[in-house]
């Protein structure tokens, strides 16, 4: 007789631990012929919610981490990527048959994730600067995180836009909630089970399977979330509400259909410091 | 030891005013398409300056297809071309620097003193810097070749009418958009005489369209649909409106809104330096500043003495005619913003907040406010949360400096913040901590057109001045 498998429960992902939904909700989830693959954690608001507490109570710590801590800890996520290789392979397998445009993209998703990491002590120098006043001052800018971000995260190559999504919003010492796509969910529950594992501290990074329709109007119009990616929400009509909400609180807001580059992402979730000194004996 | 002070008014007969006022649109002055009119005043005499129209909506659809237009052209020249104009505009700004100053003296209230030290010289150097960037775009950070958005639709406050303007023309132009501006409704005439420097520099028709107006005219500009780019500087309540009203569209926009800055003193701090940061910090242009150190925050040890300190400082503040060079503390800008102080500081009173103002002289007629200061404010009265926007300073206390940090960032608002004392390694530290775009230690209220400006969190987004303010006008290049 072979041995029976044992499967995993695929689980929401926050502050560092992997609950299922408060409410107790999941949905079946089925690859491209139809089977079922799995039932996954549907997030509620009380979830989403519980996310932005964490998220929150995550980010003095991680944006008062030095810049090299957080290249490190996101190369670490990179070495993790690859050590699951195979099981990314799997996973987008279920959906996309084309073995070699799936391996593309767990390989790219991989890369960029080291992109990123490079990134996080190179940004205070090309985004920052020495302002010449006229004027007897010592004055410079530097780029700060902005706070919580809420992201939906794109439908189309999941696991590489999911890895955009996050990596470009925590490199600078931002933390996020993560909705991710709701018919290819299990990549992003491998990629919260390697930040689980990357020294990522608890909170920093929050996933949430689901509806974004259900969940994102609960993150719009939270006023402890500064910032918010639209990049995955399809229906028109709902991003224009969802923008709306934004304004509750003025979060940045990152459009869907926006054709941003990488560099120009990261930034859309920075502030400039301004500080003034004067000089003198 | 009190001096006594002669009367040293500066002369308006530099000024031509005119009794009434067209829009500049095409590069000519035109009649409006059915709009109404209504007086601009000085709010130090209540005199009426000069009849203004507020701008219809088809005014404003006729501005923005002349900016439209001008666009081509605009954005065709070279950069070098484009700054050639914008440094001839610094020079003409220069030269007719004392005339500009007097006028924006007359139509905002704010002393002779600080227009002609302060508003207009940045406001030249503004031109001048962001000339020089015209043909250096490849530098601004966004790849080769980044290319302007188009045309941008600007809308600017009435604190400080003529740098604000320049803040939001002279990149947008430098980047190769065109622009219709809308003044601030009591604040119109420095606009409209920059109109005509513009027609002395022989600026290309469109290239810089002014449209006058309230709110109405202001909301057909953002509501436009051939606008590419919106620049609002105000409240936040507007600014919360103009980002609810963007969504779903393509245009870009930056927010530059209220503040309830916290000016931190702590026990080493140089006291007279900081008594006179903090009077120049709330009371400069008489509070009208949305980065206006409003928060008073003092270590617990020190906070009787510098009081005592502050009071003293304060009797000797002169307040009455913006045009004498002497002015310290001008008049509020209209009689709604003298009604919103009155009534902010009225709530202090009843919120059980101890109110002591300057023994000032109030003209008779004209809107004014004694320069004011309110003890015993704990964080949740009004006074400790909202923007009064006028010479109204609150006091608070902190022990620690976590403390201080945490009653500093404990608001919705992230604009500015500024730290007094002499210990390096404590003013780094509480910079870092501080959620604010602009910290001042050891010194407040100090602009310069190289150093970015700009909120967190509600005070809104985006940044003007230096390389950062041209990165809101321009896309990445390819």
């Amino acid at each position: 007789m072979t041995n029976l498998d044992v499967k995993r429960t695929a689980k929401l992902f926050i502050g560092g631990a992997f609950p299922r939904s408060e409410s107790g909700r999941t949905y079946e989830v089925f690859d491209k012929n139809k089977n079922f693959v799995a039932n996954v954690a549907l997030a509620s608001r009380k979830d989403a919610r519980d996310s932005v507490v964490a998220a929150r109570g995550a980010f003095s710590k991680w944006s008062e981490a030095t810049a090299y801590n957080r290249g490190q800890v996101l190369y670490r996520i990179s070495e993790m990527m690859q050590g699951r290789f195979d099981q990314f392979v799997e996973e987008l397998s279920l959906w996309n048959k084309n073995k070699s445009q799936v391996k593309n993209e767990v390989q790219v998703a991989i890369d960029k994730m080291v992109w990123f990491a490079g990134w996080t002590d190179k940004l205070a120098m090309v985004t920052g600067s020495n302002n010449p006043v006229a004027g007897p001052f010592f004055d410079f800018s530097v780029p700060e995180p902005t706070g919580v971000v809420a992201a939906v995260s794109g439908k189309e190559q999941p696991l590489l836009n999911l890895v955009k999504t996050i990596g470009s919003i925590i490199l600078s010492g931002n933390t996020c909630i993560v909705i991710a796509s709701k018919t290819q969910p299990l990549t992003a529950v491998s990629l919260a089970e390697v930040i689980a594992t990357s020294d990522v501290p608890a909170g920093v990074v929050n996933i949430l399977t689901g509806d974004y329709e259900e969940i994102a109007p609960w993150l719009a119009t939270h006023m402890d979330v500064n910032a918010f990616d639209l990049t995955g929400v399809n229906d028109r009509k709902l991003a224009l509400s969802l923008e709306k909400d934004c304004a509750s609180n003025l979060k940045r807001v990152i459009r869907p259909n926006t054709k941003i580059d990488d560099l120009t992402r990261i930034k859309s979730f920075l502030e400039t410091k301004t500080v003034w000194h004067p000089r003198g004996f | 030891m009190v001096f006594e002070y002669a009367p040293a008014p500066e002369s308006t007969k530099i000024v031509d005013l005119k009794n009434n006022y067209q829009l500049f649109i095409g590069g000519k002055f035109v009649k409006s398409n059915g709009g109404k009119t209504y007086k601009t005043i000085n709010p130090a005499t209540e005199e009426v300056l000069a009849e203004i129209i507020e701008a219809s909506q088809k005014d404003v659809d006729l501005a923005v297809k002349s900016a439209r237009k001008a666009f081509k052209t605009w954005s065709g020249l070279t950069g070098s071309q484009r700054g050639k104009y914008l440094f001839r505009l610094a020079r003409i700004i220069q030269e007719r620097s004392r005339e500009l100053a007097v006028l924006e003296s007359m139509n905002n209230g704010k002393p002779i003193r600080e227009s002609r030290d302060i508003d207009i010289p940045l406001v030249a150097a503004h031109f001048f810097h962001y000339a020089g960037w015209a043909d250096k775009l490849d530098h601004a950070g966004l790849g080769k070749n980044p290319s302007p958005l188009g045309v941008a639709g600007q809308i600017i406050p009435w604190n400080f009418p003529l740098l604000m303007l320049s803040w939001k023309i002279a990149p947008a132009l430098a980047a190769g958009n065109t622009v219709v501006l809308k003044p601030a409704e009591t604040t119109p005439l420095t606009a409209l005489l920059f109109a005509e420097i513009c027609q002395q520099a022989e600026l290309p028709d469109g290239v810089v369209n002014i449209v006058t107006g309230a709110g109405e005219t202001g909301k057909y500009l953002v509501e436009h649909p051939d606008i590419d780019k919106i620049a609002f500087t105000g409240s936040t309540e507007v600014g919360r409106l103009i980002a609810q009203s963007v969504a779903g569209t393509n245009k870009k926009v930056t927010l530059e809104l209220g503040g309830k800055a916290a000016n931190i003193v702590f026990d080493d701090a140089a006291m007279d330096q900081a008594v006179e940061g903090v009077v120049n910090g709330i009371f400069f242009n008489q509070g009208h500043v949305c980065c206006a150190g409003s928060r008073l925050l003092l270590q617990e040890s020190i906070s009787d003495n510098f009081l005592d300190l502050l009071y003293q400082r304060m009797k000797t503040l002169r307040l009455g005619d913006p045009l004498d060079k002497n002015t310290d503390v001008g008049a509020i800008n209209s009689s709604s913003q003298l009604q919103k102080i009155r009534e902010l500081a009225e709530s202090g009173t009843k919120e059980g907040a101890q109110m002591w103002s300057a023994p000032c002289e109030i003209p008779n007629k004209g809107f004014w406010f004694a320069p004011t200061v309110f003890t015993n404010v704990s964080l949740s009265h009004r006074i400790a949360r909202e923007e009064i926007f006028g010479p109204v300073l609150s006091v608070l206390t902190f022990r620690t400096p976590d403390e201080a940090i945490e009653k500093a960032n404990n608001i919705p608002y992230g604009l500015s913040a500024g730290i007094w004392t002499e210990k390096g390694s404590r003013i780094l530290e509480v910079a870092h901590r501080l959620r604010a775009g602009v910290i001042w230690a050891n010194t407040f209220n100090k602009f310069d057109p190289t150093s970015p400006f700009g909120g967190y969190k509600e005070s809104g987004y985006g940044r003007e001045g230096g390389r950062h303010g041209l990165e809101p006008y321009l896309k990445a290049g390819k």
